[in-house]
């Protein structure tokens, strides 16, 4: 299964080992991880999973959707080019070893 | 076959059968016993009482919120099918609809109530919790349902739809109706339907453009008309739809944190400590008492549903407050954790029409509880507290407390 690497703003980062095409929200999640908090469970209401999403890896990810791009318009850390929602990034094979970078804070 | 020994029978279809009434007053008082019962009977039940199927745990309940082709929220999402039944009221456009209809007036929902508009309203209901602890801290002893789970987003939720002054008595009787109204025929949803028509009257007008002042959310719904986004038809019946769902179910969501934080004063200790758990102690609280119990569904097709089959034109009660119980999901279920991870709760519900004014809600809670755990040192409940009876929401009638300033 991939596995995906969460950067805190402290420096510190977490890997984190994914299971059948979920989330990265859903991984971070199950994992306890500090820095998502996803208070609608994933379905693109909330905007408090956001990420920054390592340079490198940008444009490998899918498209964003209208609704995932009007929610990152109010995000409570500053939304730069390369936020995304971590709700709406589905981990398949080819994204082994993504680095997403978190925000200062969520809400 | 059930957990607690009480009655039920397994139909032909393996299906187990309860004879137990989820909209009665007995039930009400302590549903608790009755969701164990409900969720340990089986995956999908059936409910002889009102003919209807019943789902109770977490995944099931999680699942059919996220098939909304196969379990169509456009018949009702009460008992009464629209296809059968003429509805009490003509049917929301938002709760009330299906896709392609619903994602439609939803776009116009979400954007009105999006994160970035929460910034911009953060501050005026921030000031208004300060204000309201203010009064609070100089009563001392109050009811913390009227004086505090209502009064608070009474003072803040019509001012930032933009209604007017006069007549705002009637909110709080219509919801009430209108989530009756979601329930059987019984006493509760009869006599709400009856009593209706003022509130009814009250409602319908203060719908109108020109009854909303700009800037508000009713008047930004309006505007999408302008874009042409819904039609000048559609955009009164939006705005009912949050005048419908908007204030009482924060008044229960608000009285329902107050209450677990006056029974459990280690938790509220906790928050005192720590003020950034204040959000989350709102969102448990909401997982944990389910302020919204139930909605219906009706299956548009022939179903298999964790080995039971559902024919087509069924409804199918989920209890939201008995999967957000559900052991096979939750760790120590039963107790109320503000540092839980609560991601995931079906409070106010999953999927599609997953609740559109949850920011409003979780931004009402948690400045209000940021409000109240700066100021307060202790929360004492001084008398017996009384249960608000109503076929869908959960919550008290009143809440005798007294507070001591930190
Ligand atoms: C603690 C407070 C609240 C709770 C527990 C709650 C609960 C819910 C639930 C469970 C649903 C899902 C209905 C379904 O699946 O059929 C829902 C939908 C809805 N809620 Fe809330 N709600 C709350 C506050 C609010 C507020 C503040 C507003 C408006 C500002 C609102 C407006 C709506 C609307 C319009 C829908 C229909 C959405 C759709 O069908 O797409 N709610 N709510
Ligand atoms: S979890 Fe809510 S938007 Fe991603």
């Amino acid at each position: 299964m991939p596995a995906i690497n969460f950067m805190h703003p402290d420096g510190k980062s977490d890997r984190i080992e994914t299971s059948d095409s979920e989330s990265a929200m859903q991984a971070a999640t199950r994992h306890g991880l500090d820095g998502i908090l996803a208070e609608c469970g994933g379905n693109a209401m909330c905007a408090t999973c956001h990420v920054y999403v390592d340079e490198d890896w940008l444009g490998r990810l899918p498209a964003i959707g209208d609704d995932e791009d009007a929610l990152l318009d109010g995000t409570a850390a500053e939304r730069l080019p390369n936020s995304r929602l971590s709700c709406q990034i589905v981990i398949t094979p080819d994204l082994d070893g993504l680095v997403l970078r978190l925000p200062e804070r969520q809400v | 076959m059930s957990a607690s020994g009480s009655p039920a029978t397994s139909g032909p279809s393996g299906i187990p059968h309860l004879d137990v009434d989820p909209f009665a007053m007995n039930f009400f008082a302590d549903p608790y016993p009755t969701h164990e019962l409900l969720r340990e009977a089986g995956p999908v039940v059936y409910l002889d009482k009102w003919n209807v199927y019943g789902v109770a745990r977490y995944a099931e309940v999680h699942a059919v919120l996220n098939d909304p082709a196969t379990f169509c929220s456009s018949r009702g999402v009460g008992l009464s099918d629209f296809k059968k039944e003429t509805p009490w009221r003509p049917p929301s456009l938002i709760l009330e609809a299906d896709p392609p209809a619903h994602t439609r007036t939803r776009a116009v929902l979400s954007k009105v109530l999006s994160p970035t508009v929460m910034k911009q309203v953060r501050d005026r209901f921030t000031a208004a919790a300060d204000e309201r602890v203010d009064m609070l801290l100089e009563q001392r002893s109050f009811d913390a349902i009227s004086d505090l789970a209502e009064a608070y987003p009474l003072s803040i939720f019509p001012d930032a739809l933009g209604l007017k002054p006069e007549g705002r008595e009637h909110l709080i009787p219509y919801a009430s109706v209108v989530f009756n109204a979601f329930g059987p025929p019984n006493q509760l949803r009869q006599d709400a339907i009856e009593r209706s028509a003022p509130h009814q009257a009250y409602v319908t007008e203060q719908c109108q453009r020109e009854n909303l002042a700009p800037g508000g959310f009713g008047a930004c719904i309006h505007a999408r008309v302008d874009e042409g986004e819904i039609t000048a038809a559609e955009a009164p019946l939006l705005v009912r739809s949050l005048l419908s769902a908007g204030l009482d179910t924060t008044v229960n969501g608000i009285g329902a944190a107050v209450y677990c934080l006056a029974r459990f004063p280690d938790q509220w200790q906790r928050l005192r400590g720590d003020l950034t758990l204040a959000r989350n102690a709102f969102e448990e609280a909401v997982r944990f008492e389910s302020p919204v119990q139930t909605f219906f569904r009706t299956t548009t097709r022939e179903v298999e549903l964790s080995g039971a089959t559902i024919g087509e034109g069924e409804k199918v009660l989920m209890f939201l407050a008995a999967a957000n119980r559900d052991p096979r999901r939750w760790d120590k279920p039963d107790s109320y954790d503000i540092t839980r991870r609560t991601s995931g709760h079906v409070g106010f519900g999953s999927g599609i029409h997953m609740c559109v004014g949850q920011l409003v809600a979780r931004l009402e809670g948690e400045v209000m509880l940021t409000a109240l755990a700066r100021r307060v040192a202790r929360i004492e409940i001084t008398g017996e507290p009384n249960r608000r009876f109503n076929n869908t929401l959960r919550g008290l009638d009143s809440l005798p407390v007294t507070i001591t300033p930190a």
